[in-house]
């Protein structure tokens, strides 16, 4: 999130489009009931009526998967009823650069694709520069090969016909929610976009949420209180696993992982570390040498010196390009290249797209580790369904670990708040907190090389481990060194503007320096202050970076430094502070340089982007600069309307025996979306076992619409099975008016929905009268071009009637 | 105590079903085992159940061609003058009291009382809440977490509401709280009332017809009055005899 859940109660306009907010994340619901007090308009958009919808004040359905469509005919919307806020989008974005040259689009193709290597050559969407390297710029907008122009140009083709065509969306539902949003190009307007799964879980995910992010840029939203891209993070932590390396490309606080190609870390640094030749940039990651050496300082102590450059040969890496993905593990696993597993609180049978191939993956194992609260479909794949034990070689542990209420440490929120939470009581039976277990592991494997010996030595035995006391895994050991040390004085650093590339300091993660310092556990703050009346409550715990509640919030501000709505103002430049020098006043601004109007000190406002300003222009996303839509792999359409590029043209296809996908295939006519229910968490791993939330959603069902109920003589409450190219689970059909057919350019196209939450092993039921299996057995293993998340919410299957009604 | 009341605000109800598994957890109710087969409705369990004090009822209509979710997390009004103590006392039975101080009506969990009279008893109820155990023949529904609220905690389901859709306190508190929700809400919501608030303590704000909700949302006007004068009627000369008896 680049805001807060609190912030939604600022927003006049909420968008909650690519998830479902009451129902997936119903606390929050509470900001968006007070933004709606206030007169805000909140407009939920899916395939699918839902608690959300009732909750709305508009509903406006589209077909899953044509999310760039529905947004490309906003961004022409937008710029034909020229809605932007100009000011904003001249000076802090990249609208004004001129591309170069060798930029084209054609037929839904950009210039540089290679196609039997489904890449593109990104050289070819750079700026144009003058003599010394600077981008050349047009600040007025009408250069014909500036941003804006190209801009207006590639979503000229966007119009409410092909657009209504393709999502299947009314066209005046369509103006509605244009009109409604594109409102909040006022300065004194702001509107908010709220999504999750429902956007990233596509072949073209990143370019989903990139559309949208163009839009609130071109609205003027970023920075804004009541504005932003909240992402609705799915569980309490996730935030805090991509910020603390648990995602194969990159290390702690979005440093990229070390690959072959890096030989030292002089060229680690030289290949990572962006240049500028913008004379306002800050370029902040020019300090990325100074957070790996204190990383690689954390890593490896005392042994880390300047001599052997701290340690960095003992770091892993990546083969050159190489992708460690979800799908791509799965993949090797399938074909044999594993012999261990730690499945470690998570339960691939049944979240992993195309789980059969997941089940089937795990019987090539030698070893599988499950450490988790309870046995799961994971655990016990070997004797799941159409297994059969006596031929399974794989050897399964089950490690019981402790639940959250049984252990001591921070969890970071959507927010990006880090929040320390209490151990309550203690783990039952021989249960572990995470931490001992691999605490104890690491001892265990570290004897065994100081004993015997072997390959690698020196990662092992030099690895700074030091976070147990009186033999138990200490959170707080963990948290100081995550914040990092001055270690010429022992003390903790203050934040990460101390930290430095000579080795005398450390810190795990720079983006959490801060969050344990001298002075105290910022984490474990509880003052309910709020001085900015906006809910940015500064001082209850700790938000990354530097306690920055709102980030991007320098473009809140004009060129002067005054709040484009002074009524919601983040920050505000004021001129007598700090003995007339000036300074913000609000909450921690993006860098504490001067506002724009001084441009000997001032620095542009998007300190994380190498030339200062925020990308309409994209050129770093592997399909291309600007979103276009593509059909889903598997979709109900034999062409894309808007080209002759049906799918994305850089997504990685598998073609293995078991990676079968079937588009426009009269088997599989409807097209079918996953999705979670409020009652039931992720796989169900905890919350099957409890019998109040299974009394309230017992089993795995369908929603179909009454239109389809009729076409396939399904009644409600009837056992039907689901099916794709790739397998078949049984469901109990929902027949609702929630579901409508969609007119997709003249042909009736039915979707229907599943929830993700069964699995086989809970509840047991022969009969089928609860439980059932997982939806993910019917998903591809496709991937997003740029994240390899699966498409796990646009595909085709069919639905057929087993029993009726009794 | 003062008198209390409940304060339900549909309009902020998402059907999270808080309430429902909160109710559950406090009052140590076992779930009863469902399925979604011939039912095929998030509403689950289908009605109240001895176990099921707290329900939260999904009703889907269409309009045209829009379609309608309405969400009424149900449960005991708490009448001011309540028809089943009059009915149970009508039996004969001492199985339901009223609390004099916060007017919460209780069931006793340990009277029995025969399937006939528990028959009456819920017949007499305008909201069809009284639930009988068929195994230890006592008869369940709300307690206003009797327990909680006279130790200074809010009812089980209040706590946990995230909206804010359930609220509970002194009466004339929730009162002005739900005339003034009403009042917010009725230029948005023409149809937006408060059912049967003179005479319930769970007084319930929705903002459209009360049946789109649920069958039984509000009680019949003319039903509250000439059922309880009935009752009170056909009550009396038996009360008299008891009070003669004893």
């Amino acid at each position: 999130m680049t805001n807060h859940y609190i912030d939604f109660r600022n927003a006049d306009v909420i968008l909650n489009m690519g998830s479902n907010v009451c129902e997936n994340h119903p606390v929050s619901y509470k900001w968006i009931k007070a933004a709606q007090d206030r007169g805000a308009v909140f407009i939920h958009v899916d395939p699918r009526f839902t608690r959300t919808s009732a909750k709305a004040d508009h509903y406006v359905a589209l077909r899953s998967g044509t999310d760039i469509a529905f947004l490309g005919g906003m961004i022409k919307y937008i710029l034909d009823n020229d809605l932007i806020q100009r000011e904003y989008v001249v000076n802090y974005t990249n609208a004004s650069f001129i591309v170069g040259s060798k930029y084209d689009f054609m037929d839904g193709l950009f210039s540089g694709y290679d196609p039997v290597k489904r890449k593109y050559d990104k050289s070819h969407w750079a700026f144009e520069t003058d003599e010394n390297g600077v981008i050349k710029k047009d600040p007025t907008l009408q250069d014909p090969r500036c941003v804006y122009q190209l801009l207006k140009e590639h979503y000229a083709r966007y119009d409410l016909d092909v657009v209504s065509q393709i999502t299947g969306t009314p066209k005046e539902d369509l103006l509605k929610v244009y009109q409604i949003y594109g409102s909040t190009g006022r300065p004194d307007r702001v509107g908010t976009e709220l999504y999750a799964m429902g956007w990233t879980q596509h072949t073209v995910g990143t370019q989903n949420i990139r559309t949208m992010a163009m839009i609130q840029l071109l609205l003027g939203n970023m920075g804004m209180a009541g504005g932003g891209i909240n992402a609705l993070r799915g569980e309490s932590n996730v935030q805090g696993s991509t910020d603390m390396a648990l995602l194969f490309h990159i290390i702690s606080a979005y440093n990229p992982t070390p690959q072959a190609k890096h030989k030292d870390l002089a060229t680690y640094n030289e290949m990572n570390t962006p240049k500028t030749k913008e004379p306002m940039s800050a370029n902040w990651w020019q300090n990325r040498p100074k957070y790996m050496v204190s990383y690689l300082k954390s890593m490896y102590g005392k042994a880390a010196t300047k001599e052997n450059d701290f340690g960095y040969d003992w770091h892993p890496k990546l083969d050159d390009g190489q992708n460690c993905s979800w799908l791509m593990l799965f993949d090797d696993m399938h074909k044999g290249q594993f012999t261990g597993f730690f499945a470690w609180g998570m339960n691939p049978s049944c979240s992993g797209a195309n789980a059969n191939k997941v089940r089937e993956g795990l019987t090539k194992l030698d070893w599988l580790v499950n450490v988790n609260l309870f046995d799961n479909e994971t655990s016990s794949f070997w004797h799941g369904p159409g297994m059969n034990p006596k031929k399974i070689k794989t050897e399964v542990f089950q490690l019981p670990c402790a639940s959250f209420m049984e252990k001591e440490g921070s969890l970071s929120n959507s927010g990006r708040w880090l929040q320390w939470r209490y151990k309550a009581v203690d783990p039952p039976g021989e249960a572990k907190p995470d931490g001992d277990i691999i605490l104890e592991i690491y001892e265990r494997v570290r004897e065994l090389y100081a004993k015997e010996g072997g390959k690698c030595l020196e990662p092992v035995l030099n690895l700074k481990m030091d976070y147990a006391t009186n033999g138990k895994f200490d959170a707080h050991k963990v948290a100081k060194e995550v914040n990092g040390y001055d270690l010429s004085t022992g003390k903790l650093v203050a934040n990460f503007t101390k930290l430095k590339d000579d080795g005398t300091t450390s810190s795990v993660n720079w983006l959490y320096s801060g969050s344990y310092n001298e002075d105290g556990n910022m984490m474990a703050r509880r003052d309910r202050s709020d001085p900015t009346g906006i809910g940015l409550y500064s001082k209850w715990a700790w938000c990354w970076p530097v306690n920055r509640r709102i980030i991007y919030n320098r473009a809140s501000v004009d060129l002067n430094g005054n709040p484009w709505d002074p009524k919601r103002a983040v920050i505000r430049w004021d001129p007598a502070a700090a003995e007339g020098k000036g300074a913000w006043v609000g909450d921690v601004p993006d860098g504490g340089w001067p506002p724009m109007v001084d441009k000997e000190k001032t620095k542009l406002p998007f300190i994380m982007k190498p030339h200062g300003v925020a990308s309409i222009f994209g050129p770093g996303l592997n399909e291309g600069p600007f979103p276009e839509h593509y059909e889903p792999l598997e979709c109900p359409v034999d062409r894309n309307l808007l080209s002759s590029q049906r799918i994305n043209p850089a997504a990685k296809v598998f073609a293995g025996t078991m990676d079968q996908y079937l588009t426009c295939d009269p088997r599989y006519p409807f097209v079918c979306t996953t999705y979670r229910v409020t009652e039931h968490w992720q796989t169900g791993v905890l919350t099957r076992w409890l019998p109040w939330l299974l009394e309230t959603q017992p089993q795995m069902f369908v929603e179909i619409s009454k239109e389809l109920g009729e076409l396939r003589g399904i009644k409600n409450g009837d056992l039907v099975e689901v099916e794709t190219a790739r397998g078949k689970v049984k469901a109990v059909a929902i027949v609702t008016a929630r579901w409508k057919p969609f007119n997709i350019a003249g042909q009736t196209v039915h979707q229907i929905g599943i929830p993700w939450h069964f699995g086989w092993r809970w509840p047991e039921d022969k009969k089928f009268s609860r439980g059932g299996d997982s939806a993910n057995l019917l998903t591809p293993n496709i991937g997003d071009a740029n994240t390899m998340i699966p498409e796990s919410k646009a595909f085709m299957a069919n639905v057929r009637k087993i029993k009726s009604k009794s | 105590m003062a008198d209390k009341s409940f304060f339900v605000d549909t309009s902020i109800c998402s059907a999270c079903r808080g309430c429902q598994v909160a109710c559950k957890q406090w009052n140590k109710n076992k779930a009863e085992v469902t399925t979604q087969r011939n039912w095929g409705n998030y509403q689950n369990p289908p009605d109240f159940t001895p176990n099921t004090f707290k329900l939260v009822r999904f009703n889907e209509l269409e309009e045209g061609n829009t379609v309608k979710w309405y969400f009424f997390p149900d449960q005991c009004r708490h009448c001011i003058d309540a028809p089943c103590i009059e009915m149970a006392r009508g039996l004969g039975s001492k199985s339901i009291s009223q609390d004099a101080a916060t007017g919460a009506v209780l069931f006793n969990s340990k009277i029995k009382v025969s399937k006939a009279d528990f028959e009456e008893i819920r017949s007499a109820c305008p909201y069809d809440v009284p639930r009988r155990n068929e195994k230890t023949g006592t008869m369940a529904k709300c307690t206003m977490c009797f327990d909680r609220i006279t130790n200074g905690l809010q009812p089980a389901c209040v706590k946990t509401c995230p909206s804010g859709a359930m609220n509970f306190g002194d009466r004339d508190k929730m009162l002005a709280l739900a005339n003034k929700r009403l009042e917010e809400l009725k230029t948005k919501y023409p149809k937006a009332q408060l059912l049967n608030a003179d005479t319930v303590r769970t007084i319930f704000l929705v903002v459209d017809d009360p049946q789109k909700y649920h069958k039984l949302a509000a009680a019949n006007g003319t039903f509250d009055i000439t059922r309880l004068a009935a009752i009170k009627k056909m009550i009396r000369p038996l009360s008299n005899l008891a009070n003669w008896l004893g």
